[in-house]
Formats: structure tokens, C-alpha cells, sequence
């Protein structure tokens, strides 16, 4: 068959490793040409990945070799819905591959969520990584106490921030404007809040171990809340997993360290759950009411959080919600509006209303399956939907465009968007930022503003 | 992991079968869609049990006349279902305990899904697969 062209949405790990999939193809040629609403590529590599874990976002190098292939091009500053519309994707490509992840915050649906001062994670987490739609968000560093919801990863890593020194902050590349403000942020104390048990918790056990290991922050458990009820016991017994053992041993040595007088502290607690934050005449929260959980075994083994009669008041001034990501739809595709995914089979989008795969249109990563595993893990899911991809372009069921060539799918993109990155725009972006960082001993200094980023590679 | 991480990528298409239906037809569906097992429902989408292959060798082994049954015969009521924000984990261990294969999964007693112990197995792999790739990366590059 003639060439197949793939438009990929978004540009975080599923786009890559999907790309990487389609383009070691010998038996059809493919050609990806690959879309991101931002100048700058890699997702929540760049946007989410917490700033002191330089180590994971060395990703990055696997990226670049993929988009270093002559069959791939990037075009940044090119949103999906303004600047190209699925039309537009149907008249120059065979098929499209929606991978935009999971943008947003689930709520958690309790009274006075919308206070001033208490906010979504993502918000936070997007703002001290630089990215250019939070760089304007105002959180109130000056409060003494903040509660983090959510014991994931997002979670812990918005506490473990909040928790570091400017030595430590400075050794990363965290966005400036953050830099600045955790620097000046009086925060005393952070509670990290989960629902259920410490077994249940979704931090890994290195994530539980390294905020025992930070500079000026120790780090609490409650006795009571760490000791394990029977049904979490017999959970750990049954699902025999080493690495939930060590996270569990961990926690639970965090009850019995002696605090060493640092000048922050962080709380972990559990099997409590926030039921209504409470503010100021003015609308600023101050305080949180609590329900003690205990944990029920379903039939189906799940072990859920069940609200008891005992409460807790808790004084804070700052409350970041990370109970879960969620997906954002994309203009004219169809979704799953409760779980935040697009519907799909292996990565075939599902017609809503008939429940069979539409021609053309697939999905991969966060918004296929929901925020699930860590970054490798959209690998497979990726490859996943490749695969379905390259049987369906084998059988000829594929969009028919009229002109499916680049040359022709880049003088649309330059007629609607003239200020588009390339891969090459965004390499030189990286140079000046990697040296930006230099002068100021740091691994990078990001560019948070996309008129800043598109002036310095001369757009 | 959750289970609607599953759902979500295999689509909410249930093979279902009500339960005065013959054990023919059943039996049919099973091998049309390729599938272990068929949820018994009642009403718009309400569980009332389900038929799987060994249900139905179980009842061939008493050497009962198979096609002159209908599903509820033979199907097994007590049926444990899940729920979307159920942890894989958890629901996989509870199967193989319980030796089951399929579990319906229902929101506000209604059939929304299903997931198979085939399922199961895919997303755990997938997972590990991804955590593997996720430390390699990290040793080769960093």
C-alpha cells in the first residue's frame, strides 16, 4: 500500500512511543506527522514529572532519537479544534491518534472545594514545572499549614516540594517564577491525606522513602493509622508483592522516628477522608473537617473506604485536591464524560451511540485508558494501538484524503498557524534553555511564556 | 490500576442472555463471540447470574439432556460483581481465590461491563512490562 500518514495529538510518551511503533515499520511506510497546542513537546515529561526527579525525565533522550527519523515531523503551537479541525486531519491524513492525557483534577465533590486557596494539584504541579497556561496561578505561600488529598504520586510529589530547601530547589529546573515563591513560602506544616490505608496508598515505595531523606523537613505517621486493620493485612499477605511491603515498612518506621527539630514538618496521614473545608468571611479556607474511614472488603475483594462517625478539624490555609486525573474532551470526538477517557477497543475510538470502532480515529495513553502506571507503561498501551493502526491501514479500512502528502499537510498548518515549531525550533529552544540553566548552575531555566519561547527561536 | 482502566480500553459491550433463553442459544454465544462466559440479565441491565463454560460441563457431566434446558437452569446465581473504582489488585487475587474468570462489573445495579481473568492478566502485564521499561530507560540514559 502507498504510505500511510498519521497525525498524532499531543506529544507526550503514548505520541512517542506510538510514532516509534509506526515508524519501524518495514513492510508500510508510515509517516507521522505529530501536533502539540504547546511550542514545546513531551507532555507530562516536561509539565508533570516532578522537577527534583531529573532522573525520570532523562526519558527525553529516547524521544529524540524517535523524532530524529526523516518520516517524523513535529509541529508545535498547533492546537487541535482552533488551528486544525478533524476535516482538515481527514483530507491529509489516513488516520489520526488522539493522545492528550489527562489534564485535569477530579473534584472531590464536598462543600467549599471552591474556596480561595484550595486548588486542584495539576494547577500547582503545572505551574511550578513552567507551563505556560499556570504561570500566571497565585497560590498563598505565606499559609503555615497545607493539606494535600491524595496519596498518588502527583500527591507526594506536591508535598515533597513544598517541603524543599532552596538548595534543594535550586539544584533542579524548576520553573522560576516557583523558585522564587517556595523560597519566600513560609509553610510550616503539610498533611498528605488518603482515604484508605497505607497498603492502598498509591505512592511507590522509593517515591515513601525519599521524603524521609529531605534537607530540612521530617516526616510523621500516626501509630493508630499505620498499623494495619485485618483486611489490609490479608491483602498484603494474598497479593505477595515485596515492593508494597517495603512501601508499608516505611510508612510504618515513619510512626516511630523521633522528629530531629527540622523546620518543616510533613504529615502522613490515613484512612481519613475531608467531608467540607470551612473559610473566612472574606472566602478564604481555614479549615477542614475530616471523617475517620475503616476499610470493607466488597465481594469482589475490593477494599473500600467506609466514612464512621468520628471527625477531626483540621486548621490549613492552603488545600491541594489530587484525588485522581481526569481527561479533557477534544473538539468533535466522542467521551466518556465519568471516567475522563475516550471510549475504545485496543485503541479504536468507539461511536458512542453504535459502540464500533470509527475509521481513523485512535487513541493511546491517558485519555485511551485513564491515569494509570508510570511512564513505560504507555508502551505497551501505545504499541497496543499501533498494532490496530497497521491491521486496519492492511485492510484498506483507513480515511481517504484527498491529499496525502506532507508538503501539502504543511501549507495548511502554515496557512492556519504560521507560528508552528518544529522539532528542530524546539532543539534550539532546549539549547537556550539548558543554557540559561548554566549560568546559574542549574540543569535548565525554562522559558514559561509561549511568546517568549517563539521570539528566542526566532518565530 | 483500575478497573475502569480496563473497561475503558475493550469498550462496555457485555454478551448477555436472559435467563428463560435455551441453553442453545447460550451455547451459540458463546462460540459466535468467543467468549467464556454470558451474563444472565432481567430487565434493562440487571444481573440476576451468570453462564460459563463450566457451568454448562458441570451439568453435561450429570448427563442431563443439555438442549432441552434454558439458562437459568444451569447458570449460576450467587454472582460476584465489581465495580469501575475497584483496584485490579485486589480483584484479581479475589478470582483466583474464588476461582472464577469472569466478573461482571455493574454501577448503580446495572451491567456496565466485564472483565475477564484474561483481562486481568493483560493489564497486570502490561504493567510490569512498563515499570520494567520505565528502569531501563532510566539506567541507559541517565
Amino acid at each position: 500500500m502507498a504510505t500511510l500518514r498519521v497525525a498524532i495529538i499531543g506529544s507526550g510518551p503514548a505520541a512517542f512511543y506510538a510514532a516509534e511503533h509506526l515508524l519501524k515499520q518495514t513492510d508500510n511506510a508510515v509517516e507521522v506527522d505529530m501536533f502539540d497546542r504547546l511550542p514545546t513537546p513531551f507532555g507530562l515529561v516536561r509539565g508533570g514529572v516532578a522537577p527534583d526527579h531529573a532522573k525520570i525525565k532523562s526519558v527525553t533522550k529516547v524521544y529524540e532519537k524517535i523524532a530524529a527519523n526523516p518520516r517524523f515531523r513535529f509541529f508545535g503551537n498547533v492546537e487541535f479544534g482552533a488551528h486544525i479541525a478533524l476535516a482538515d486531519l481527514r483530507a491529509h491524513y489516513h488516520q489520526v491518534l488522539y493522545a492528550t492525557g489527562a489534564q485535569t483534577d477530579r473534584r472531590m465533590g464536598i462543600p467549599g472545594e471552591d474556596l480561595r486557596g484550595s486548588h486542584p494539584a495539576t494547577e500547582f504541579v503545572a505551574w511550578y514545572n513552567g507551563h505556560p497556561d499556570y504561570r500566571e496561578c497565585q497560590f498563598d505561600l505565606s499559609q503555615e499549614r497545607v493539606a494535600v488529598i491524595g496519596v498518588g504520586n502527583v500527591a507526594i510529589d506536591v508535598a515533597r516540594i513544598l517541603c524543599r530547601t532552596r538548595d534543594e530547589l535550586m539544584k533542579t529546573d524548576i520553573a522560576d517564577h516557583a523558585l522564587e515563591a517556595l523560597c519566600a513560602s513560609r509553610v510550616k506544616e503539610v498533611y498528605l491525606i488518603g482515604r484508605r490505608g497505607p497498603v492502598q496508598a498509591a505512592f511507590t515505595a522509593p517515591e515513601i522513602k525519599e521524603v524521609g531523606e529531605m534537607q530540612d523537613a521530617d516526616v510523621s505517621a500516626r501509630a493508630d493509622e499505620v498499623e494495619l486493620d485485618p483486611v489490609s493485612r490479608a491483602e498484603l499477605a494474598k497479593e505477595n508483592d515485596p515492593a508494597n511491603v517495603r512501601k508499608v515498612e516505611t510508612i510504618q518506621a515513619y510512626a516511630s522516628r523521633q522528629p530531629t527539630n527540622k523546620s518543616r514538618k510533613l504529615f502522613l496521614r490515613f484512612l481519613m477522608s475531608p467531608v467540607e473545608l470551612f473559610g473566612d468571611a472574606s472566602g478564604r479556607v481555614t479549615k477542614m473537617r475530616l471523617v475517620r474511614n475503616t476499610l470493607v472488603a466488597s465481594a469482589s475483594g475490593a477494599l473500600s473506604a467506609q466514612a464512621t462517625d468520628q471527625f477531626e478539624e483540621l486548621n490549613v490555609g492552603l488545600v491541594f485536591r489530587s484525588v485522581g486525573y481526569r481527561g479533557v474532551a477534544l473538539p468533535e470526538v466522542s467521551f466518556h464524560d465519568k471516567w475522563g477517557v475516550i471510549l475504545n477497543e485496543k485503541g479504536r475510538v468507539l461511536d458512542p451511540g453504535l459502540k464500533q470502532p470509527r475509521v481513523g480515529e485512535y487513541t493511546a495513553g491517558w485519555i485511551k485508558r485513564g491515569p494509570s502506571g508510570v511512564i513505560g507503561t504507555n508502551k505497551p498501551d501505545s504499541v497496543e494501538t499501533a498494532n490496530a493502526m497497521l491491521e486496519d491501514a492492511q485492510r484498506g479500512a483507513t480515511w481517504q484524503p484527498a491529499q496525502a502528502d506532507p508538503i501539502s499537510a504543511e501549507n495548511i498548518i502554515r496557512a492556519r498557524q504560521p507560528r508552528f515549531v518544529s522539532f528542530a525550533d524546539w532543539q534550539k529552544l532546549d539549547q537556550l534553555e539548558i543554557a540559561r540553566g548554566a549560568e546559574q548552575g542549574r540543569p535548565r531555566v525554562k522559558f514559561t511564556r509561549v511568546e517568549e519561547m517563539l521570539r528566542a527561536v526566532g518565530k | 490500576m483500575k478497573i475502569q482502566n480496563i473497561l475503558a480500553t475493550k469498550g462496555t459491550r457485555v454478551i448477555t442472555i436472559r435467563p428463560e433463553q435455551s441453553l442453545r442459544e447460550a451455547i451459540e454465544l458463546l462460540a459466535k463471540y468467543n467468549v467464556g462466559a454470558v451474563v444472565v440479565i432481567e430487565g434493562r441491565a440487571r444481573v440476576v447470574g451468570i453462564l460459563s463454560e463450566r457451568d454448562i460441563i458441570r451439568r453435561a457431566a450429570q448427563r442431563a439432556d443439555l438442549f432441552a434446558l434454558n439458562v437459568s437452569a444451569v447458570m449460576t446465581r450467587h454472582v460476584i460483581t465489581g465495580a469501575p473504582d475497584d483496584d485490579l489488585k485486589s480483584v484479581m487475587c479475589r478470582m483466583t481465590e474464588g476461582r472464577f474468570r469472569h466478573l461482571p462489573i455493574c454501577e448503580q445495579g446495572e451491567l456496565i461491563g466485564i472483565v475477564s481473568i484474561g483481562d486481568a492478566v493483560k493489564a497486570q502485564l502490561e504493567e510490569y512490562q512498563g515499570e520494567i521499561e520505565t528502569l531501563e530507560t532510566q539506567m541507559m540514559e541517565a
